[in-house]
């Protein structure tokens, strides 16, 4: 690891407002050319907003800014690209209906308005055939495309910018194991022809493989930043989350043999995107769902809440087979399903409505329910500690932990049988994770059962009675107990576990 | 090549069906396929045609332009007084003709972006300012336009009508190179995601202003041309082309959420649309019963189209 | 059902074209004294209930984050199916005049509904396309004459009646608009609406039967305009051809300056009152100052911008 003389990009006294909330607070960092440098956090830490300063995304509220040593002003994306800072955010920024030609030469380094040469087209070609995308027609619409081509088109149309700067935020979170190192060589190799690259992931495993540098965030300032191997991984969590990992996630219960099957699920078929999964779900247990990005099991849970066509299987609640139309059906009591999707702002979420109108949409469809009795989300609220100014006021007022608040107490005042959670903890500070995480055992305990799909490995150990791991569309690993560890779960994930250990054989 | 199919599905099957409705219609028409009926009916689509297009680019960047119909009128009314006289002065006015349309539409432009109000609302209020403008200068329908210049325009060129000379003229000439400008995808980008199209870089304020210039240059073209047809000014020809370049472009697989379609589908939809109104015209179909024909066949055509909604297999895939 | 919410219905956006028609009168007097008679403006009450009618079952789509481009031709039809079936002499039929056109205008907005939740058409073009097919329904229909019929006695008195020297017409309004608040704030469907209007996939996913709730609102939206149709044929004692397309954009018009926004959500009926009287009043004056068709179309187009860009200026100021 060389340090250049002068840091590629130095950010000093850095704070980021957005009203009364502080995202970052006099933060100073440095990025240096010829490095790979980590940033780890919880959501909520900083992260985000700190690589949308440097792509020009947001302008700090104090602070500045510096590249190779002078002062600039990162007014805009396209400000930030001129100086080289290229940012591959998590939200990809393809455009769906152009086809992977017409995205490339959209994001070349110098156009404009104006005419579009393909310069730059034959680096892309390069780089997609580097990182496993050979096959990947620049003819094809990108609406047509996997999410994993598009993460690599994504890569490749970062790279063709020529960085000076490389951010790459979560950018490989669909990727196959393979093509994962493939995109690590490169990077490795950008890295040696001078770039910097700013490396945001919450898998330890790649940020093992990758990183020279890491950079803690906890709560809007920079915690520590050491070498690779400087600490080891109880320490950079006792970093991240600022208290021991154990102590985030409420007791498990011990297994109980004789509990009653509440849900249970044969031969879940869909698309080419769900093969033939069985699930069974005791009363009282919570169920992880695990894997990498897109591989099934998202869709899994919204094949059981109803929101795909033509499924096949069979779905059994408390014995009863029911074939579950939708949302509307799924919330009635003879099934009680509840569901938190994955984005609380655009599906969990009216945000321009207030708290109390988001509160009651869910319980207004059941005609056993008087949805503007306060009394049926009190209980809720008052063990999540929802924090608000008033419950008349716009939900997008909310802190992001808060706005996920108001979505699991809109469905707990269902009170239903079985809650499925598509990634409940994304984005959202440590300490509302507790919370949930609390209330989360207490639903279970008192005899409702949680499905939980997951990111995050320490939830799916911690928290979880047993994990099951998808890939490809199927279940790969069903991990409890003791079994029930970090390395299995990432082996099944990336589906190597058997072949690997044959190939060491 | 079949991959540019797979791409464009909707332009191609726009395409097909024109193809289709021509070939009935020319074999149906008592005169048979000649120039004379063949130009007719390109004069006709190529009015709508050009008003569809002007519709295209308010609609790819996720707005809406009401005011197409009245730009039309306000730019022919003008047209009616500038296109008589000499050369020189009649090039001059199809420039400042084309220019009004430009200007109006930058002052759309300029309304929603600087004022922060929705597209369709804006327009609706500017059609009432240049359908009054209109009807400043021709209150009643009159003036002049050169009768050898609207010749030119409206007649053929060596057996072709010169409209369909004029449609690929703006297709291969215009389009196509047009397409692969920065400004070109840049109009698509906004259109898909806003927020995309700003963290990768672009102007979305220049590229929306330019969009809604875009439509009001391509309106005055429809009124410049509308004006060789007819030679003559007329305010009130706004209404039917407005609901008319919407209808046009939405058969022409141009979707109104914006960032999908092209200027080939908005221009293939104008002609489907004009061709099968002529084909009712000929087909012995009572002329009262047309309207209703017309009716349904459109409503038809888009049903069919919304239709491969109901293949979606997730359900949450119609809510954009 | 629902104690507290928080959508009132007077907020300051909708108050504007109330201040609007106070300093239209106001203004109006200066040149025209007569403009405060109170027959003048009980007139105006008389006139603006057409319009208002047809923009409140406007705005209950526009709530709903749609549009309702099919109001000229459900109007017609309304008007020429009533008045067609009071003109067969048949006071059986007679009867039935207004309960069908009623019918009717719920049966285009159930055909309008199930187009946009079901087939997901763009509200916008499947209207469009529907009141295109009203037109070529009419017009096979009456032969392209003005349709023979004419209008019972009830929607006369419904046009043209009195009651305590307010216009029928406008109490029948009020009453429409009162019910109708009712509905949007003490409901589900209500509370639906908006909510769809907002964010329909977050929505959808709460368990809301948002095909239903679009129909319903779609079908209310095709009464209001029915009714509108029936009202103008008694006060004109006929239907007439395209006597429906002068009303479909002062009706959006009416809804917009009332505050209700057009992305949906937002808004309610007590702007849109004071939208329609606005727009009302101020045809009227430009026709009484005899201004000609060319500056009433400026002068009309001016004033709507100007107040949408007020909007637009207030809620700058108040971030």
């Amino acid at each position: 690891m060389t340090n250049v003389n002068k840091p590629l990009l130095e950010m000093r006294g850095i704070s980021m407002h957005f009203g009364a909330t502080k995202a970052l607070d006099g933060v100073d960092f440095l990025c240096n050319a010829v490095e790979v440098h980590a940033v780890l956090g919880e959501n909520g830490a900083g992260k985000s907003t700190l690589m949308k300063l440097i792509a020009g995304v947001l302008q700090p509220t104090s602070g500045d800014i510096q590249v190779d040593g002078e002062r600039v002003s990162l007014s805009s994306p396209k400000a930030a690209l001129r100086h080289g800072l290229v940012c591959m955010f998590q939200e990809l920024s393809l455009v769906p209906d152009l086809t992977v030609r017409e995205n490339l030469l959209l994001g070349a380094r110098d156009s404009g308005l104006g005419w579009l040469r393909g310069n730059g087209l034959e680096a892309a070609r390069d780089v997609l055939a580097r990182i496993g995308g050979e096959d990947i027609s620049f003819g094809a619409r990108v609406a047509d495309l996997t999410l994993p081509q598009r993460q690599q088109v994504e890569i490749a149309k970062a790279i063709m910018k020529k960085p000076r700067l490389l951010i790459l935020d979560e950018a490989t979170s669909a990727l196959s194991a393979s093509v994962v190192e493939k995109v690590f060589d490169l990077v490795r190799e950008e890295r040696d022809s001078g770039t910097a690259v700013l490396f945001i992931s919450h898998r330890f495993h790649e940020i093992e493989a990758l990183a020279d540098t890491i950079s803690v965030f906890r709560n809007g300032q920079r915690v520590e930043t050491f070498a690779k191997g400087a600490h080891d991984y109880g320490a950079i969590i006792n970093m991240m989350v600022g208290q021991k990992i154990e102590e985030l996630f409420p007791p498990k219960p011990p297994v109980n043999p004789e509990a009653e099957v509440v849900l249970h699920v044969e031969g879940l078929t869909w698309e080419d995107r769900v093969k033939d999964v069985n699930l069974t779900v005791l009363r009282g247990q919570i169920v992880g769902l695990g894997g990498l990005d897109g591989q099934g099991q998202g869709a899994f849970m919204m094949g059981l809440f109803g929101l795909l066509r033509k499924t096949e299987g069979k779905t059994a609640l408390e014995g009863t087979t029911t074939t579950i139309s939708g949302p509307k059906a799924a919330k009635q009591p003879d099934v009680g399903l509840a569901y938190i999707p994955e984005d609380r702002k655009t599906e969990g979420l009216i945000l321009d409505q207030s708290i109390e109108q988001n509160l009651e949409l869910a319980a207004l469809g059941r005609g056993d329910l008087d949805a503007g009795d306060p009394a049926l989300y009190a209980n809720s609220l008052e063990q999540l500690a929802l924090k608000h100014g008033g419950l008349d006021l716009p939900v997008s007022s909310l802190s992001g932990g808060n706005q996920q608040k108001v979505v699991l107490a809109k469905w707990l005042a269902l009170a239903p049988r079985c809650l499925l959670l598509a990634d409940p903890t994304r984005g959202i500070d440590v300490k509302t994770k507790t919370q949930i995480y609390s209330i989360l055992r207490k639903l279970a305990d008192q005899g409702a059962s949680v499905i939980l799909l997951s990111t995050d490995y320490e939830e799916l150990i911690q928290l979880c009675d047993e994990a099951h791991v998808f890939f490809n569309g199927e279940i790969v690993a069903s991990l409890s107990g003791d079994d029930l560890t970090p390395q299995n779960i990432i082996a099944a994930a990336l589906n190597v576990s058997a072949t690997r250990d044959a190939a060491h054989a | 090549m079949l991959d540019y199919a797979k791409s464009n599905r909707r332009e191609v099957i726009a395409a097909a069906v024109l193809i289709v409705l021509l070939t009935i219609y020319l074999g149906t028409h008592p005169r048979g396929a000649s120039t004379y009926v063949m130009t007719i009916w390109a004069n006709q689509c190529l009015i709508l045609g050009l008003a569809a297009c002007a519709q295209f680019f308010a609609v790819v960047v996720r707005g809406i332009d009401l005011s197409v119909g009245a730009v039309m009128a306000l730019t022919n009314t003008i047209a009616s007084y500038l296109l008589d006289g000499s050369p020189a002065g009649i090039a001059m006015g199809m420039v400042a003709v084309v220019g009004a349309g430009a200007l109006c539409g930058l002052l759309n432009g300029v309304i929603v972006v600087f004022g922060r109000i929705q597209p369709i609302v804006v327009t609706l209020a500017t059609a009432s300012v240049f359908v009054g403008l209109a009807l400043l200068l021709r209150p009643t329908p009159g003036g002049a336009v050169n009768y050898d210049l609207a010749d030119a325009m409206t007649l053929d060129v060596l057996g072709i009508p010169t409209a369909l000379v004029i449609t690929a003229v703006v297709v291969f000439a215009f389009w196509l190179p047009f397409r692969r400008t920065g400004l070109g995808l840049g109009l698509y980008a906004l259109g898909s995601s806003e927020q995309a199209a700003f963290q990768s870089g672009i102007d979305t304020r220049l590229v929306r202003l330019a969009a809604f210039t875009l439509a009001g240059v391509f309106a005055g073209l429809a009124g410049l041309f509308y004006s060789f047809v007819t030679t003559t000014g007329d305010a009130g020809i706004g209404p039917g082309f407005t609901l008319n370049s919407i209808a046009a472009v939405v058969l022409g697989g141009v979707l109104l959420r914006g960032g999908v379609g092209s200027l080939v589908g908005a221009l293939a939809g104008a002609f489907i649309l004009k061709t099968i109104a002529s084909l009712m015209f000929f087909s012995g179909i009572p002329s009262l019963a047309q309207p209703l024909f017309e009716g349904l066949i459109l409503a038809g055509a888009i049903a069919i189209g919304g239709a491969d909604v109901l293949r979606a297999r997730n359900k949450l895939e119609v809510f954009k | 059902m629902i104690t507290r919410t928080s959508t009132r219905a007077v907020t300051f956006d909708s108050l504007v074209p109330y201040f609007g028609v106070i300093a239209l009168i106001i203004a109006g007097s200066f040149f025209f004294p007569q403009i405060l008679s109170v027959d003048y403006l009980t007139q105006q009450l008389q006139i603006a209930a057409f319009l208002g009618l047809l923009a409140t079952g406007a705005t209950i789509v526009i709530l709903l984050g749609h549009i309702d481009l099919s109001v000229p031709w459900v109007l017609t039809g309304a008007a020429i199916l009533s008045t067609a079936l009071v003109g067969t002499g048949n006071p059986m039929l007679s009867a039935l005049a207004v309960p069908a056109a009623l019918a009717f205008g719920a049966l285009i907005g159930l055909i309008n509904g199930l187009g946009v939740a079901v087939l997901r058409i763009p509200s916008m073009v499947w209207t469009l396309a529907v009141n295109s097919m009203l037109l070529g329904l009419a017009v096979l229909n009456t032969g392209g004459f003005n349709p023979r019929g004419e209008s019972s006695p009830l929607m006369v008195a419904m046009a043209s009646g009195d009651f305590l020297g307010l216009p029928f017409s406008f109490l029948i309004w009020i009453a429409v608009c009162s019910g109708l608040t009712w509905v949007l704030v003490r409901t589900p469907f209500g509370r639906y609406l908006r909510s769809i209007g907002f964010n329909e996939k977050a929505a959808f996913l709460s368990g809301v039967s948002t095909p239903s709730v679009v129909c319903a609102a779609f079908a209310i939206a095709g009464m209001c305009s029915a009714l509108g149709g029936v009202m103008l044929a008694g006060y004109a004692n006929q239907a007439y051809q395209s006597m429906g397309d002068p009303f479909l954009l002062p009706t959006i018009a009416a809804v917009v300056i009332g505050g209700t926004s057009i992305l949906g959500g937002r808004g309610g009926l007590f702007g849109t009152i004071g939208g329609a009287l606005f727009i009302t009043l101020l045809t009227s004056i430009l026709s009484v100052m005899q201004i000609g068709d060319a500056w009433r179309n400026i002068i009309f187009g001016v004033i709507i911008l100007a107040m949408l860009l007020f909007q637009t200026l207030r809620k700058g100021a108040a971030q």
